[in-house]
């Protein structure tokens, strides 16, 4: 039988704010244990909730952009349950009147096809602490900085179809979050986490088969792993007669298979009522216009506009959006240089590659913007060639001095001096005498041998252009 | 001196008749004296005390003459202190001390008054008697053999036996008006949002308010002037100007119109309460008020939502006692789930206990709707009576409790305990300002006036209360055995 999977994402995001959701505690991520939480995280008797608006700005911002409703009142609820890092015995969350409500944002998929998926809503909470279990002498340690860390849970549609689309999508809801700078979004520290949803039925069936949910998988390969090993075992257990339980599971990485948590019968009845201590948000529309005026550019909107204003194939353009700052990189490379083209080829090329092989992020990368622009201006009016380019790309990495400086102390400057380009040319004439003989029968493509004959002897200096033509003169 | 108000007081520390020291002094050495029969305080700070008297002196001599610079007050023992015990009433927190002041305790220290200590309470502020503290009753000094009324019993009693100048206590369903009406004093519940929530341990979040117990309203008028204030650090607070409350104290209320509701003259008013109201209600129309009775149809419906939304909140704000951090943990648990059920199940009380447990079961899977989400819809019905109400009149006034004090140990049933607050209790639902002042006596017993404003009319409740203790000198009655200065 052939099988239709379906797949919903609920993605926690941490805001980055200087404190926290409801405490004037710092949320550096790091810090020694438990020096970063005040008397509110520790939840102290008589401890009171103040909202931060920075977060709320934030929740607001991501809303616009994936084009959401913003409420206009939203309520906080309490969500009760006991554990020991859940200083106050309740998490503070929205139920019913989250700040953003549906919205979409559009994924391209493999076959170039684009597909929009649904974002069902988006809340804020606050995020628990965190409970050490080892080193403790059998006792369990508590570290509550993180205690109160202001999240977004983004709540997709089920409208995932594969485990490959699901990473897309969380690759592009990463995007759009770096790019509103709302976010670290780093999978591994875990400011960005992932529940997948996941279930499957026959192809054609409308309704939805039982679900189970894997909780907290921390980066996109596993996401994607995750989803296939469970897809595959509830294929397995249905194909052998079985029914799925509804439950929550772990993708345990090590193993790569994802294994029961707990089972929807032993569920926590969470007890939601509204917060008390926090009067609802209510939001203007004053408020939402002046969030909508910081919005920036968005990865869709910039990808139609490079290829538009720069002449990028739909690769190259989304390749240079995915990220904002390699954006800007390449915007301002385009830009100075002078040559879209030279300029994409070079900044999807030789700098992403170098980023890659060091792990570095674009920020980080020695050759800026302005010096790679210089270096495809250089190309441009022929001070170099392309090949003598990337030898002096990779002194750059090295050699923060300017370009020009570069390229003249290694004497790698292009020779364009007719009179010394004639004098190459004679040299290889004199020395081939046999070449000449063929080319000059008619065998046209002993010509490139000569050029690149006169290239090596330049050291691969010489234009090739005037080499060429020089060349064809010379053997007339 | 000890039987002054703390306007009277302000006089006499400006005049130089007495120091704060002095003052201080002689109220300690009367808690020494009595609190070990009335069992009003559970913590007395006599050393700060002295000092915080001594520096309000030094102020005084310098010229500096604010109201209640070096008045001594007791704090009801909900309210977290700096580095003082802070017990809720509660065995949970019998050892607990906080890092930090409560709002209404920092106004009162910037105010320069002199913090004696810290009063009982009913455990968590759930009751109506004191009788569920886990330091014990404390005891009417009207007859030792009664209650005080709770929660805020040990301020009232502090106050009524002049243990203390001035008192603050908390309001979630008449917890200063009942006491204060049992003790023959006045015990002012400001609006829901005037006064800071910060540091005031939680019972029931969107009913609980901080106020004044003290011996008459001119007195309520200077505390509720420290004590009212937007506070950024208590997201329900109102941004609202605080007014001088004493501004307004002498008004005439001539022309002034009273609602009497006719539900809180119904069947289980005593008739000595009634009778004693009925008087005092005379001398609101000798000093030319109108009286009209006005329907609150609603009314019987307070208790009911009140013990669904009130039992709701604390369990969840109650969570936090888990042993974990601070305040009681049982001993040698076996696991974590061992912890928090030993823990909660000895540091608790009864009362408590009762009341999480009510809480939880209103708000689970299944039974939201027909509890939490009914008793909120009442909570508006409520709301919506007195609107109309004061589209009419210009204060509601009756008898804040059907009865006088009662005897120790003879309200077993919780239930008959929960009506104690009929009169009290839709007044915090619809987040109201009322006051409780004495109206006379019944059978020995002092008998308590409610007057009940609309929406941030402090003034003008002060106003009326005022008014009538310009007329009478109930306020001034004193229980005998404790009320001489020795």
């Amino acid at each position: 039988m052939e099988w239709e999977t379906v797949i919903g994402l609920e993605v926690h995001v941490q805001l980055s704010t200087e404190s926290k959701l409801f405490s004037s505690a710092p949320t550096q991520f790091g810090a020694e244990p438990n020096t970063q939480a005040n008397i509110y995280d520790l939840a102290l008797p008589g401890v009171l909730p103040v909202l931060n608006r920075d977060a709320l700005k934030h929740a607001v911002k991501f809303g616009l952009a994936i084009n959401a409703s913003i409420s206009n009142t939203s309520i906080f609820d309490r969500k009760n349950y006991f554990y020991p890092d859940l200083p106050k015995g309740y998490q503070i969350s929205q139920l019913d009147f989250p700040t953003v409500g549906k919205g979409s944002l559009t994924i391209t998929l493999e076959d170039g096809e684009e597909k929009i998926i649904g974002v069902t809503r988006a809340h804020m909470e606050e995020d628990a602490g965190k409970s050490l279990h080892e080193d403790f002498h059998g006792m369990s340690g508590i570290d509550l900085n993180r205690a109160g860390t202001p999240l977004l849970e983004i709540v997709s549609e089920p409208d995932l179809r594969s485990a490959r689309e699901a990473v897309t999508y969380l690759k592009k809801l990463h995007s759009i979050i770096r790019y509103l700078d709302i976010s670290d979004a780093i999978m591994a520290q875990g400011s960005m986490r992932c529940d997948a949803n996941v279930s499957i039925r026959p192809m054609g069936e409308t309704e939805l088969g039982t679900r189970t949910e894997i909780k907290n998988i921390n980066s996109f390969r596993f996401v994607e792993k995750a989803i296939n090993y469970e897809v595959q075992r509830q294929q397995d257990i249905i194909q052998d007669g079985g029914r799925i339980v509804q439950e929550t599971r772990l993708y345990d990485a090590h193993r790569d298979e994802t294994r029961t948590m707990r089972s929807k019968e032993v569920a926590n009845d969470y007890r939601y009522f509204p917060e008390p201590d926090l009067l609802p948000i209510v939001i203007d529309q004053a408020f939402v216009n002046s969030i909508r005026a910081t919005l920036p550019e968005l990865p869709d909107a910039k990808k139609t506009r490079f290829a538009k204003e720069f002449g990028l194939n739909d690769y190259d353009a989304s390749v240079l959006t995915n990220n904002r700052d390699m954006a800007d990189y390449f915007e301002c490379v385009a830009k100075s240089s002078g040559d879209a083209k030279l300029a994409a080829n070079w900044v999807a090329g030789e700098l992403q590659a170098l980023l890659k092989k060091n792990n570095w992020e674009i920020k980080e990368s020695p050759i800026q913007a302005d010096r790679l622009a210089t270096l495809i201006a250089r190309i441009k009016d022929n001070t170099i060639s392309g090949k003598i380019a990337k030898t002096v790309f990779e002194a750059m990495i090295k050699d923060s001095s300017n370009v020009d400086d570069i390229i003249e102390a290694k004497g790698l400057k292009q020779i364009t001096d007719i009179g010394e380009i004639a004098k190459l040319v004679n040299e290889i004439i004199a020395n081939n005498p046999e070449q000449v003989e063929q080319f000059r029968e008619g065998k046209e493509q002993v010509l490139s041998y000569l050029v690149g004959q006169a290239m090596k002897l330049s050291r691969g200096k010489a234009n090739p252009a005037q080499v060429n033509q020089i060349l064809r003169e010379k053997l007339k | 001196m000890i039987e002054k108000t703390v306007a009277e007081i302000a006089v006499a520390l400006n005049a130089g008749d007495i120091s704060s020291v002095e003052l201080t002094q002689t109220y300690l050495d009367r808690i020494t004296q009595f609190n070990g029969e009335l069992n009003a305080y559970i913590t007395v700070c006599a050393d700060s005390a002295l000092r915080q008297a001594k520096t309000a002196d030094e102020k005084r001599a310098k010229g500096s003459n604010s109201p209640l610079l070096g008045v001594p007050l007791a704090h009801k023992d909900i309210f977290c202190t700096n580095g003082v015990t802070t017990t809720c009433g509660s065995r949970m927190l019998h050892n607990f001390v906080a890092p930090y002041d409560a709002t209404v305790v920092e106004k009162f220290n910037d105010a320069g008054a002199v913090m004696l200590g810290k009063t009982n309470m009913d455990e968590f502020a759930m009751g109506s008697s004191n009788e569920t503290s886990f330091f014990g009753p404390v005891k009417n000094p009207w007859d030792t053999k009664r209650v005080p009324g709770g929660s805020s019993g040990g301020s009232a009693v502090a106050v009524a036996a002049d243990l203390c100048a001035m008192a603050t206590g908390t309001d979630t369903g008449g917890s200063i008006r009942q006491p204060a009406a049992f003790c023959g004093i006045t015990g002012f519940k400001p609006s829901y949002g005037r006064v800071s929530r910060w540091g005031m341990i939680a019972f029931a979040s969107s009913l609980d308010q901080a106020g004044p117990l003290c011996k008459t309203a001119e007195d309520a008028a200077l505390m509720t002037n420290v004590m009212a204030g937007l506070d950024k650090k208590d997201s329900t607070s109102i941004d609202k100007p605080v007014e001088d409350y004493t501004a307004s104290l002498s008004n005439s209320l001539n022309g002034l119109k009273i609602g009497v509701p006719k539900q809180h003259f119904a069947e289980g008013l005593t008739a000595g309460v009634e009778q004693t109201i009925r008087e005092a209600l005379k001398e609101y129309e000798n000093l030319g008020a109108t009286i009209t009775e006005i329907d609150l149809p609603n009314n019987h419906l307070s208790v009911s939502a009140y013990y669904v939304i009130a039992p709701a909140e604390a369990s969840a704000n109650l969570s936090r006692y888990d042993g974990v951090r601070y305040g009681y943990r049982c001993e040698d648990p076996a696991d974590l789930e061992d912890m928090y059920k030993r823990t909660r199940s000895e540091g608790f009380g009864e009362e408590v206990k009762r009341r999480i447990m009510v809480g939880t079961y209103a708000l689970s899977a299944g039974f939201y709707d027909a509890y939490y989400r009914k008793a909120q819809k009442i909570r508006r019905l409520i709301k919506n009576d007195f609107i109309d109400a004061f589209d009419e009149v210009d204060v509601i006034i009756g008898p804040t409790s059907p009865h006088t004090a009662f005897e120790i140990g003879t309200k077993t049933d919780p239930v008959t305990m929960y009506l104690e607050d009929i009169y009290t209790i839709a007044v915090n639902l619809a987040g109201l300002p009322g006051i409780s002042i004495p109206a006379g006596m019944a059978d020995g017993l002092p008998v308590g006036m409610h007057i009940v404003g609309s929406d941030f009319a402090e003034a003008k409740v002060l106003n009326v209360a005022h008014q009538f203790q310009q007329q009478t000198d109930w306020h001034q009655h004193k229980p005998t055995a404790f009320g001489k200065e020795n």
